[in-house]
């Protein structure tokens, strides 16, 4: 019998405690699929942050530590100076990395450190409960902008890859989206130079995930993943922002 | 010498810092505890700068002071402010060439000390500061010549010839 | 031993803590402590060791945490506004268990209060203003000399209780010069060590197993567990960690209470009073957590009173308070803002309380 599919050794064989229709189990697997195919299991670290990925260390098979809200890439920065050489990851939210930790995103992208963060962006905050986030559209509802997020008041909804962009430090930016099979292998490719950056020794690399989270956002799965396609991807458009000639 | 404490005034810029942590050094040199505390602060360039040192045989419990053996003042605030800090039948340094008004008391040992211009003389005004820290070493022998010297060929190290030239004869130059 | 040297206490700090084994440092600019950023910046990357200058005081500690979560001896400084910013992360490195040196050259407060040497962040040590059950032992320097040794040894003891550990001082250490004898330098821990002698740090799951650091514990059951091996760690440090100096309390009439530079002032104090024939003493705590309690109970019973005098509104005296237990009374004396009080002014100020208590 031949094999023809076989579930990463990156992945713990456990089930996730995540919401049925969440596409972090998606960009769970992606991530430790390439560490895999890279051969990098025994040497890559990852920092979880505070929200309902603050757990990826129970699913993801590496060593792995949490880190208190926004401050992954101060965290990351850390095992850095110890580490020179192992591969380092900072997996984040958009609560968690957009707003309490835009100091710290920004800072590490600016000094051009040697990790890689995955940033998932479903527009609300999940584990609080639904509330709004940075990067939630206009007109999103949430439990803190009920009669949904309004510029006057709240602002507009912030574009962290364009932003990061700017930055000479971050040398690979790409925003990619979990919505269909095509747009799920175009991620992995993204995720898969964004590794490649980090070893090369090139500077900051960085994946926006746009991600669904259908308890919040109060749809069903694939009702949320048409929501994230009609009204997320319009918004925040897909692709790479920045990706130096090495990887190319 | 039981314990001197020694209190050094002046305007920033003038090497009163560099006047006390002098005589710190070489008290160390000779096996002396010390303490060098200056002030610090906000103040802006050229503002006010002073700083206490002790020289002790035994431990310094206190490295702040209220009173002293010796205060050196190098400008005229310093001497309105800090005169009455010398304990009776003590020392008081002024720089005249900066002060033209004299101390008011009478009750303590005041040497005038016109560092600047004898600084001048020797080739560099910037001097002023090791002609009253020689004037204060011949007074008062808190330290020796030889270990202050000994202080200068470290700090002095890799300085110009000249330099340390001039150094050495404004420490000697206060007759 | 190598000779003396004059030094300036903010350097001190920071040639102690390399010659002591920390190989990282991470600091950002804050009075009065920046002649040690400025001195690491010069002397890490020299000797071996890495430097990072942080965005905030946020960002130093979770580096903090992160280089401590990897194994590495790290030190990080600050004064007391910025230290109060650190405390979010003092807690998880706390329930992590992950070992680290902190250094708090503390100021005025409250607020950005001034720049001149405080004692009022005692709480803010002792106490912690992370969330949460946890403990921080804290030694509170009272010379160059003694920082520099207690610092010196203060990250085998990180590793050894697997906990910051954080050393007060204020302004005045920092600012002050004093003759020094320097410690033999320490073999650091090298990146392969550091699977073998600390194998909960995150090297990489090729060692044999894997390590998470984390302090989430979202079942009530494990988190109080947790808890509870915390504080059987604590309750061992509050007998092993214990540091106090005394001076003539034995057959005292008053006793002072005093740590830090403070203590000095007062034992000027106690020598001035004893010209007067007043038996005086002092207790020094060097370890303001654990507080020195057993300290107290050397006292003479026959002492009048006894005296917290400190940099602050009397936040330490609540310590005293619960040491002494009602066998003396127990009086304040205190400056604070900036301003440090002359040891004629203690002095007065005891003559004037004493003869409350004829």
């Amino acid at each position: 019998m031949r094999t023809i599919f076989e579930p990463t050794k990156g992945m713990l064989p456990v089930d996730t405690s995540y919401c049925p229709g969440c596409t972090h189990g998606i960009a769970h697997r992606l991530i430790m699929e390439c560490v895999e195919e890279k051969g990098r299991l025994g040497d890559t670290l990852g920092v979880s942050p505070i929200g309902c990925s603050v757990v990826a260390h129970e699913f993801m098979n590496i060593d792995m530590c949490e880190s208190a809200h926004g401050r992954a890439p101060a965290v990351a920065a850390g095992l850095r100076r110890v580490h020179p050489n192992h591969l380092i990851f900072t997996y984040q939210g958009d609560g968690d990395l957009a707003s309490i930790g835009a100091a710290e995103i920004i800072h590490a992208a600016n000094r051009g450190e040697k990790f890689t963060t995955f940033f998932i962006n479903n527009a609300i905050y999940g584990m609080t409960g639904g509330q709004m986030a940075p990067t939630t559209l206009i007109g999103q509802k949430s439990t803190t902008s009920v009669e949904g997020r309004k510029k006057e008041v709240n602002g507009m909804p912030l574009r962290v890859s364009e932003l990061l962009a700017t930055i000479d430090g971050a040398v690979f930016v790409e925003r990619v989206a979990l919505n269909s099979p095509a747009n799920i292998r175009k991620a992995k490719k993204a995720v898969m130079k964004a590794l490649e950056v980090q070893e090369k020794g090139l500077g900051f690399s960085f994946v926006e995930f746009l991600s669904a989270c259908p308890t919040n956002w109060g749809y069903q799965p694939v009702d949320a993943l048409k929501w994230l396609t009609e009204n997320m991807i319009p918004y925040y458009p897909l692709g790479n922002l920045r990706c130096p000639e090495e990887v190319k | 010498m039981a314990t001197q404490k020694m209190f050094f005034s002046g305007f920033g810029g003038q090497g009163v810092l560099m006047i006390g942590r002098n005589i710190a050094y070489a008290a160390m040199l000779e096996g002396k505890e010390v303490t060098f505390l200056p002030s610090y602060g906000p103040e802006m360039r050229g503002g006010t700068a002073n700083c206490t040192v002790i020289v002790s045989d035994k431990m310094i419990s206190s490295p702040l002071i209220y009173e002293a053996d010796l205060v050196c003042v190098m400008n005229l605030p310093s001497l309105i402010k800090f005169e009455r800090m010398v304990k009776p039948d003590k020392f008081l340094f002024i720089n005249s060439s900066i002060i033209s008004q004299s101390a008011t008391r009478s009750d303590i040992q005041i040497a005038y000390v016109n560092a600047n211009e004898i600084a001048k003389n020797l080739g560099n005004e910037k001097a002023a500061n090791m002609v009253m820290l020689g004037a204060i070493v011949k007074k008062t022998g808190v330290v020796s010549f030889d270990s202050i010297e000994h202080v200068m060929e470290k700090t002095f190290a890799g300085k110009k010839q000249s330099v340390i030239e001039l150094n050495r004869n404004a420490l000697h130059a206060w007759e | 031993m190598s000779e003396r040297v004059l030094m300036k206490g903010n350097e001190a700090f920071g040639e102690a803590a390399i010659r002591g084994g920390c190989r990282y440092y991470v600091g950002y600019p804050i009075t009065p402590q920046n002649e040690l950023t400025e001195f690491m910046s010069r002397e890490m990357t020299k000797r071996g060791g890495k430097f990072v200058q942080a965005e905030s005081e946020l960002a130093s500690i979770n580096m903090a945490y992160g280089i401590a979560a990897a194994g590495g001896n790290v030190f990080v400084s600050s004064a007391s506004p910025g230290i109060a910013l650190m405390q979010e992360g003092l807690s998880f490195i706390c329930s992590a268990e992950l070992p680290l040196v902190a250094l708090n050259v503390s100021r005025g407060g409250p607020g950005i209060g001034g720049i001149q040497p405080g004692q009022a962040d005692y709480n803010q040590v002792t106490r912690g203003g992370g969330n949460g059950d946890y403990h921080i032992p804290v030694f509170a320097p009272a010379s160059i000399q003694e920082s520099i040794d207690i610092l010196y040894d203060a990250f085998s003891l990180a590793d050894e209780w697997r906990n910051p550990i954080m050393i007060l001082a204020d302004g005045m250490i920092g600012q002050m010069m004093e003759p020094v004898t320097l410690p033999e330098p320490k073999a650091p821990i090298s990146e392969d060590e550091i699977a073998v002698r600390k194998p909960w740090a995150l090297s990489g799951t090729k060692k044999g197993h894997r390590s998470v650091v984390k302090s989430l514990r979202m079942q009530p059951n494990d988190l109080e567990k947790h808890v509870e091996k915390l504080f059987e760690k604590y309750r061992q440090a509050e007998k092993e960690l214990v540091k106090y100096d005394s001076d003539r309390i034995e057959d005292a009439e008053v006793v002072f209470v005093s740590f830090g530079t403070t203590a000095r002032i007062v034992s000027e104090v106690i020598d001035m009073l004893a010209e007067d024939g007043i038996k005086a003493g002092l207790i020094r705590p060097i370890s303001l957590w654990p507080f020195p309690e057993e300290a107290f109970s050397k006292v003479n019973p026959k002492t009048k009173v006894v005296i917290s005098a400190e940099l602050n509104m009397g936040q330490m005296m609540t310590d005293v308070k619960a040491a002494v237990c009602g066998r003396f009374p127990v009086r304040l004396i205190n400056r604070t803002g900036g301003i440090i009080p002359t040891s004629l002014e203690i002095y007065e100020r005891a003559k004037k309380i004493l003869g409350e208590y004829k």
